[in-house]
């Protein structure tokens, strides 16, 4: 199945930048049922990582607790406007996504 | 001879294909992260959860907040941010007592990222949220209750 892109804004202000990032994901938990009562698999992410310029500045885990369509927002020091922010993701399927963006 | 062209032919298209993977991002260098905690998100219960993640006994700490609504109306879609005033906080983590599996998200933060993170989560019903947060060798947490109207785990 193809993955959707996320939308991931971040803005550099005084030194540190903010990323925000809604990732497209339906984040299954494996606990819910169809209506003919058969369970439906969970399908969601487990790692996630974001970067600038190549270099790591949040790696995560997640659980089926994360909500669907997951919302992340978090802020590192550094960062201009123009270097690359990458969010990629990794789910329990083995699909991953990559997307980024420049600073605004 | 024709059997050593076409060993080399293998050879040579093996190694072409390796650099297309890696040219299309199927294999990504040094992209490796730590490999997912199963155990941990896997665990039932606070409990089993700390034990999984090797933590003994976390301290409760002013410096940890965890926020979040008092009351959620959908469980399906819960903000939850969770910020530390600890320095050298280098993990953060975010606990829900009552949820199947209590774990919902850890992060990690390298120097440089400010240990501030907001999310989502999912609630199956009301319950004790907790931020767990690492700083040094220590690690500490915040408590913080949010009824839930409507759970977001059944179905």
């Amino acid at each position: 199945m193809a993955t959707k892109p996320m939308r991931i804004r971040a803005a550099a202000k005084d030194g540190v930048t903010e990323v925000k990032a809604l990732i497209a994901h339906e984040m299954e938990t494996g606990q819910r049922k169809d209506a003919n009562g058969a369970v439906i698999p969970a399908w969601f992410i487990t790692e996630l990582s974001v970067s600038h310029n190549g270099k790591v500045v949040l790696a995560s885990e997640f659980g089926t607790a994360v909500s669907k369509n997951p919302y992340l927002a978090f802020k590192f020091k550094g960062g201009a406007t123009g270097d690359k922010v990458a969010v990629s993701w990794k789910d329990n399927k083995g699909e991953s996504r990559t997307d980024e963006v420049a600073i605004g | 001879m024709n059997n050593q062209r076409r060993s080399v032919l293998k050879t040579g298209s093996g190694a072409a294909l390796l650099s297309m993977l890696a040219a299309a991002g199927l294999i990504k260098p040094g992209m490796a992260l730590a490999e997912w905690n199963k155990a941990a998100f896997d665990a039932k219960s606070m409990a089993d959860t700390l034990k999984a993640l090797g933590i003994s006994q976390p301290a409760d700490s002013k410096d940890v907040q965890i926020t979040g609504p008092d009351i959620a109306e959908n469980g399906a879609v819960v903000p939850v941010g969770v910020t530390s005033a600890i320095p050298g906080t280098t993990m953060m983590a975010i606990l829900i007592d009552k949820n199947p599996n209590a774990l919902a998200a850890s992060f990690t933060l390298p120097e440089g990222t400010e240990a501030n993170v907001q999310t989502r989560v999912k609630m199956g019903q009301t319950s004790n949220v907790y931020a767990l947060v690492k700083a040094g060798d220590k690690y500490y947490t915040a408590t913080k209750e949010i009824k839930v109207t409507l759970g977001g785990c059944g179905g």
